[in-house]
């Protein structure tokens, strides 16, 4: 089991204690007490007004609000409705969700029953990476102890209010991380998105309207209706409150999690709370939300971690997975592993993704050799501006940004590698 | 039948949770493959019939997803990630290293069948890393020495 975080506050707090993961040991600390206050003493659009005010924004990468979404939802429809919960967590530098699944399933299990009363869904998919085994385990045996308990079946908490969860493992696809790619995975296909409209409140799992959110997004929903909306924006800043949990990784002291306000800086979380880069060595560059964001160079670490501020600086909070570089970093290795993991998975629907990601590989590749010329930067350039906004799903825009990103700030980089035909970062981590 | 009595009363109660059966695909592609290792032309032509859909519509879905196989793979999987934050540790060392310790290039099963090693994308132990996934397991913060001795003790 991962180890808690190095800095906790409401969300993870008890994620130290064993027994959290248990549903005793949840309830003990208060928990499926929102729930319950939701299911008997507001109605879903009392639920869906208190998410909307209190300003939750979605943590899965497009920050999205949430209670707009849940808003959404089709009211007077006789279909079924559904919930998904996206714990795909494939973002390469994302390992967030993870620590929510193993040491606080119930946190999440509580925030989709409160989620299900406000849309009214009956049934939530929870689709979880394959490759997050224990994960996964950890969610399924808090399911079953829920059901065992009645917080899910026919009378959920003995509201009379029905509900159903039911846990799908994916098998190795990052695209099934994309709604849509999900939703095609659910229902047993090869997780090509779709394209939209119509979107999945529409006509989303099984042809029913569904709502997607992200592991961390439920989490915060039971804080949310215990607390109110205005102790929720008590944290964070005024455009992105709460917390979200940081995961910093590469070059630093001490790399982990870190659950800190939206809006708390960069350099701060890099260097007081992570312990700075390691061996006395300068920080180059940071990836700010995942593998998908434009990097930061070593001159714009002082920006607060919130979208309207990251903006600014042409990049996003995504998943609030850092990736931290120290000066012995080549950028253009780093943009060859990313081009590479483009190329891997783009799902091939749309000619846009399939070729442009792996000419980006094959181009940073050849420049990377020392066999570039100066005609491949802009070829670069070119091929990453063609493939934004062109396509089905936001992969190929999530494969260009990063690529942009580097030439943006360390085009000296790659030019070096054309004119002295060879990498000229000795100390850099090989391919 | 392939598919034991075992496994096919698990796929039921996977199909029982979905709206349409097609839903219980991956799950039973997950079970099948525990007990078969990968999946054979002969157990997509019986997962056809139970989820009455074309034996080749079974094998899109496999040879999408990186995590089911269609041919026979060694009795472990190594993987050994290399993804960005990974390389930044010493991912990509380790998996040089334990290349020339099992005499095996990425993509390749040891003669006796012991050991198919590989890289792998991110999975989400970035922060301790250099880190390899050995079936379902995660080892995390290694060194070369405690992940050689990991492979030693695998069956
Ligand atoms: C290529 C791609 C991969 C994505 N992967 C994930 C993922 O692994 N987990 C996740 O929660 N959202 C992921 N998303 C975002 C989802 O499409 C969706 O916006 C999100 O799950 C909505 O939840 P939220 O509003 O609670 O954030 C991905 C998006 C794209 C374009
Ligand atoms: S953008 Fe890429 S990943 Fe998304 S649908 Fe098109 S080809 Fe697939
Ligand atoms: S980069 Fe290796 S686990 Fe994320």
């Amino acid at each position: 089991m991962l180890k808690a975080p190095y800095v906790t506050n409401y969300l993870t707090e008890h994620f130290g204690e064993d027994d959290y993961g248990t549903l005793e040991g949840y309830k003990r600390r208060g928990g499926y007490e929102a729930a319950r206050k939701a299911l008997s003493q507001m109605s879903p659009e009392e639920v869906i007004d208190q998410v909307k005010d209190s300003g939750l924004q979605g943590r899965g990468g497009a920050g999205f609000s949430t209670g707009m979404k849940w808003s959404f939802m089709p009211k007077d429809s006789d279909k079924p409705k559904y919930l998904a919960c996206n714990a795909d967590e494939s973002e390469p530098g994302s390992f967030k969700d993870r620590i929510i699944l193993e040491r606080g399933p119930h946190l999440m299990l509580e925030g989709i029953l409160i989620a299900a009363w406000a849309t009214g869904a009956e049934k939530t998919f929870i689709y979880c990476r394959g490759e997050y085994a224990f994960p996964g385990a950890c969610v399924q045996r808090a399911i079953d102890e829920a059901y065992a308990a009645g917080v899910f079946g026919k009378n959920a908490l003995g509201t009379g209010f029905q509900h159903d969860v039911v846990l799908m493992l994916g098998a190795g696809a990052y695209i099934c991380g994309e709604e849509t790619g999900l939703l095609e995975s659910l229902e047993g296909k090869k997780g090509q998105p779709r394209k939209k409209p119509p979107f999945p409140a529409q006509y989303g799992a099984f042809g029913m309207p569904t709502t997607v959110n992200n592991v961390e997004s439920f989490s915060h929903v039971p804080f949310i209706i215990n607390n109110g909306a205005e102790w929720f924006k008590g944290f964070g800043t005024d455009k992105s409150p709460g917390t979200t949990i940081f995961g910093v990784s590469g070059h630093v002291v001490r790399p982990g999690l870190y659950e800190l306000p939206l809006g708390t800086r960069l350099d701060e979380i890099i260097f007081e709370h992570a312990g700075g880069v390691p061996g006395g060595k300068k920080l180059k560059g940071a990836i700010p939300g995942g593998m998908s964001m434009p990097i930061l160079p070593a001159g714009q670490l002082e920006v607060p971690m919130a979208n309207e501020f990251l903006r600014e600086h042409k990049t996003m909070l995504g998943t609030g997975g850092i990736m931290v570089m120290d000066e012995t970093t080549c950028m253009v290795r780093a943009g060859v592993v990313i081009s590479y993991f483009f190329r891997d998975e783009s799902c091939g629907q749309c000619t846009q993704c399939r070729e442009g990601t792996g000419w980006m590989h094959k181009v940073i590749e050849r420049i990377e050799r020392g066999a570039g010329t100066d005609r491949d930067i802009g070829i670069l350039e070119d091929v990453a501006a063609k493939m934004e906004g062109q396509t089905i799903c936001a992969f190929a825009d999530a494969a260009a940004w990063p690529i942009q990103g580097l030439l943006r700030h360390f085009r000296n980089d790659f030019e070096e590698h054309v004119s002295r035909k060879k990498c000229p970062f000795s100390e850099s981590f090989e391919l | 039948m392939v598919i034991s009595e075992e496994i096919r009363a698990k796929i039921d109660a996977e199909i029982a949770k979905y709206p349409v059966k097609r839903g219980a695909l991956l799950p039973a592609l997950h079970l099948v493959q525990s007990e078969h290792g990968y999946i054979s032309n002969e157990l997509a032509k019986e997962l056809g019939e139970l989820f009455e859909i074309r034996p080749i519509e079974v094998m899109e879905v496999v040879s999408f997803y990186n995590m089911f196989y269609d041919s026979p793979q060694g009795r472990h999987h190594v993987y050994v990630c290399t993804n960005l934050p990974c390389s930044l540790r010493g991912g990509r060392d380790l998996l040089r290293q334990l290349e020339s310790h099992l005499g095996l290039k990425p993509g390749q099963t040891s003669a006796d069948g012991r050991i198919t090693l590989n890289h792998e994308e991110c999975l989400g132990a970035c922060g301790y890393a250099p880190m390899m996934r050995v079936g379902a397991q995660y080892y995390e913060n290694l060194d070369l020495e405690q992940a050689k001795k990991i492979l030693s003790e695998l069956e």
